[in-house]
């Protein structure tokens, strides 16, 4: 190949390199290492890890089976190692599961349309919120504070130096909801979207329908978020909501130290040109057969540039794909069974623990601690190979003495007595 | 004469809402080992939903039939050579797939105590090593979650760094050839675009570049090497003037399988960069996503990264949140650490020596393809090509659907835009000679086409089992779910 070139060696197909630019040196990365060496270096790191036997985290990242048709499908290289599916005759594979993706996401939030995925649910949040400003010409965002902490964090990340003015209303301290009074000392005239998440952080279902109505009197949009994405099995759609940015690590994707999951971003009809991210549509082969491609590009920075509705690009189609085929495995009825395990069990933890605040709970809920602190209970629970809850202090520090905790349908009844009897409950 | 491919027959498939059954069903779960819970009665019956209306009901068999056929409908790297240009389609490696998924880092949790994720975050402190030392930087985030995360985290570290220096700045300076993210991010990050025509070499204008540059201009995003797979060989010189007008370099770096062992941007007056670890590094593409985007930068611009950051003590590895200077959160968590995990695994396969093989590889089948195909395509800008080549015609569109009748996936069409009818190749390091081979064939073949039998060529492709999509359709009156 060399000789074809016309070159004499490897090293003269960058001769042309200025000198000041090439690098002489050797990099500093040990010598190449075999297939079995590598997976011994990452078995020993994983078994540095705790290997639990059961896990009570919950706080935007659950512990749910992964059906293993889930990996099977995905590990198919035509759908692993394929590209955005730009080139429509080709890739029909793609954009079928996408097609499939967008109307399951439809029909599990109620919303009209939804796009290809996003990063995440961290990610999905500002982009709604720039999506409702652009819709509103409004400038201002109001954000309950039970929304996911990290979620906020990113948004305010995002939105700085946009001239978006980001205010944060509270919770009721009883129910643990959105406290109604302090959302509406939150919105004013300039409110594009007020954002909420159900269920929201501490595990609490909101009155959305209620919360919308007080949003749309003011003239701004409701943002829904999810963290969980489980409970739509359950809960009634927020089809009051006008965006939905949510997460979708509970179908089937592994908590994996919190990446990588894939994000939704749906919203109602009108809106659909202001949606950022791939969009994947139907139309007809030139023999009249149904086909897909992506469509709506013009919203896109490949054409549009600085004038385009985001910057995303790569999306997580592999891991929306994980999701798509965990929606099939589960289906209709099984979806609902699978919410109702996990609000079973996590009842039968939180009945028997005591919460500190008295609304409706999903599968995750704030217990408070009694006579062991937070550090001990966790301890007692780590030498039983257990990981306890998260204490809440770290994000609300009004909330001292105080866990979140989440059981799913992975939690096993005898984990689930020790967590009440580390308590001393 | 097509060597690649014969036809073989693909099956039809209905979507899974049109193969539902009501009652059907594909999942197990295990008996309730707790009291059942009446929904109705936890959460009140407004908060319940009836029903998930025309979800699907399909059985196991269903599920894996349906996505297995889907599948045979896509073209992948799997199958073949998969040239497109700055896309880097390289192969994949199975054993990344098998270390992601190993137990005591696939189900880690986030927020479980550092204590109890010491591997996990061995691993990333190792990546962030590694990184370091390819790009010539001083620190690295490897928070962001693709390319364009990568160059948001970078444009809004640009700011902060300029701002913590009390110099208030408004614009960003974008190359034409750049990828359309470049100047959608400058948006995003609230800055003005500038936008700078190439010479007519394609490659960066220093003398206009000189003109330009003032106590307005925050940076410069550079592409190198550019999207003609070229070198920026001003490179230096350009960041020179940029500092000695007190603006910033940030590189785009998703280039970087030309350079990785043989050119260090740190070592060259680059400020900062991204990489794209699902390009560079081997992790799969998987359709569309997941990628991953960690951003090097130079030491001066360390206490602005995001939030939280890899922090060394006797006890061991932490997070480190008390960052007072941080531009924040970029995403929730700690990164996509599978994709991250795979792509150490790359790193580890390669080492240094091997990793600089890999890059002289890339380039010696671009220059090699260049080669076979200059006497039949124009090539578009006559400057040494790195890892990718691109040519000028402007049938690009209907050559591109006529490679896949011949087994091929098409280059990247009508890209870069400074590029009348571009060709973009990139056959990347894994693809054997044989492959290239057949590769050129059917181009050199398809020129002729073009010659004797325009039309043929222009209806292309016929051997699929989906015939030419109608996207303007799709785009004129959108059907974005199913409706029954």
């Amino acid at each position: 190949m060399l000789d074809t070139i016309g070159a004499p060696a490897l090293e003269d197909l960058y001769a042309h390199l200025p000198e000041s630019v090439r690098f002489a040196g050797s990099l500093n990365i040990p010598p190449g290492r075999s297939e079995y060496e590598i997976i011994d270096y990452f078995r020993a790191r994983g078994s540095e890890n705790i290997h639990a036997r059961a896990n009570f985290l919950g706080a935007g990242v659950y512990h749910h089976y992964r059906p293993v048709l889930v990996d099977t499908v995905v590990s198919r290289g035509e759908f692993l190692t394929s590209y955005t599916p730009y080139q429509a005759e080709i890739s029909q594979g793609t954009l079928t599961a996408i097609f499939e993706f967008q109307t399951m996401i439809c029909q599990l939030t109620g919303m009209d349309v939804a796009n290809a995925s996003m990063y995440d649910g961290s990610t999905a949040v500002p982009e709604a919120a720039m999506m409702a400003m652009r819709i509103t010409g409004r400038s201002g965002i109001a954000v309950a504070r039970t929304v996911h902490p990290e979620y906020r964090e990113v948004l305010s990340t995002y939105t700085r130096h946009q001239g978006i003015s980001v205010s944060e209303f509270e919770y009721d301290v009883q129910s643990g909801q959105v406290d109604l009074e302090s959302l509406d000392q939150a919105m004013n005239e300039n409110t594009a979207a007020v954002i909420i998440q159900s269920p929201n952080f501490f595990g609490m279902v909101e009155n959305t329908k209620l919360i919308a109505e007080i949003v749309h009197a003011r003239g701004a949009l409701l943002v829904f978020v999810f963290s969980e994405a489980v409970s739509l099995g359950l809960l009634e759609p927020p089809r009051d909501a006008d965006i939905v940015a949510g997460e979708l690590q509970s179908f089937a994707i592994a908590p994996s130290y919190g990446g990588p999951f894939a994000g939704v971003l749906a919203a109602k009809e009108q809106y659909v040109r202001q949606i950022p991210g791939r969009l994947v549509g139907e139309t007809k082969d030139t023999n009249g057969n149904r086909a897909f491609c992506l469509t709506l590009a013009t919203r896109e920075q490949h054409i549009r540039r600085e004038k385009a509705t985001s910057n995303i690009c790569t999306n997580q189609a592999l891991i929306a794909l994980m999701a798509t085929v965990f929606m099939a495995v589960y289906g209709k009825q099984g979806l609902r069974e699978l919410a109702e395990q996990n609000l079973a069990k996590s009842h039968y933890l939180g009945e028997r623990l005591w919460r500190r605040f008295n609304g409706p709970y999903f599968n995750e809920f704030v217990a408070v601690t009694g006579p062991r602190s937070v550090e001990e209970i966790n301890g007692r629970l780590q030498s039983l190979q257990i990981v306890g809850g998260l204490p809440l202090d770290r994000f609300y520090p009004e909330l001292g003495n105080s866990v979140l905790l989440c059981c799913t349908e992975m939690s096993r009844r005898a984990d689930m007595d020790a967590v009440a009897e580390a308590f001393g409950a | 004469m097509i060597r690649k491919v014969r036809s073989h027959p693909s099956q039809n498939e209905a979507l899974l809402f049109e193969m539902s059954s009501p009652g059907k069903v594909g999942y197990q779960l295990p008996p309730l080992d707790v009291p059942g819970v009446d929904p109705a009665g936890a959460l009140g019956a407004e908060r319940v939903r009836a029903e998930i209306e025309n979800f699907p009901e399909v059985s196991e068999v269903d599920v894996i039939r349906h996505f297995t056929r889907l599948s045979t409908w896509n073209y992948a790297i799997d199958l073949g050579l998969y040239p497109l240009g700055s896309c880097t389609m390289k192969y994949n490696p199975r054993v990344n797939e098998a270390v992601a998924r190993t137990d005591g880092l696939m189900w880690i949790h986030p927020y479980q105590p550092d204590a109890l994720a010491q591997g996990a975050l061995a691993i990333l402190a190792e990546l962030e090593r590694v990184l370091i030392e390819i790009t010539g930087m001083d620190a690295v985030t490897l928070q962001p979650a693709a390319g364009a995360h990568g160059e948001l985290t970078g444009i809004l570290l640009v700011r902060a760094v300029l701002e913590a220096q009390g110099n208030m700045r408004r614009k960003v300076i974008v190359p034409d050839s750049a990828h359309g993210t470049n100047p959608s991010t400058v948006h995003t990050a609230g800055y003005e675009v500038v936008n700078v025509a190439s010479n007519d070499r394609g490659m960066l204008d220093v003398d206009a570049l000189e003109r330009m540059v003032d106590e307005d201009v925050a940076a410069i995003m550079i592409t190198n090497p550019n999207t003609l797979g070229v070198f920026e060989e001003n490179i230096a010189r350009v960041a020179e003037i940029f500092h000695a007008k007190g603006a910033l370099v940030y590189m785009d770096g998703a280039n970087m399988n030309a350079l990785a062992g043989i050119s260090r941007p740190g070592d060259y007056g680059i400020d900062l960069m991204h990489l794209n670890l699902h390009k560079t590094f081997s992790t799969p593409h998987g359709g569309g996503g997941p990628g991953s985007g960690p951003v090097a930068v130079k030491k001066q611009f360390e206490p602005f990264l995001p939030l939280p950051r890899l922090r060394r003590a006797t006890s061991g590895w932490s997070w480190d949140y008390d960052r007072p200077k941080s531009i924040g959160r970029v995403r929730a968590f700690y990164g996509n650490f599978g994709v991250l995990v795979r792509a150490l695994a790359y790193l580890m396969a390669h080492g240094g020596d091997g990793l600089r093989r890999a890059t002289q590889d890339a380039l010696l089948n671009a220059n090699y393809l260049r080669k076979l195909l200059e006497p039949h395509y124009k090539i578009a800008y006559n400057a040494p090509s790195m890892h990718e080549c691109v040519f000028s015609n402007p049938s690009t569109s209907a050559i591109a659907k006529r490679l896949i009748d011949y087994g091929f996936h098409p280059y990247t069409v009508s890209f870069p835009l400074i590029v009348h009818g571009a060709m973009m190749i990139e056959p990347t390091e894994t693809e054997s000679k044989q492959e290239l081979d057949l590769f050129a064939d059917a181009l050199i073949s398809i020129a002729k086409e073009c010659d004797e039998n325009p039309d043929l060529v222009l209806k292309a492709p016929y051997s699929t089992r989906t015939a030419k999509v109608d996207e303007v359709a799709a785009a004129r009156k959108p059907i974005l779910k199913w409706k029954g």
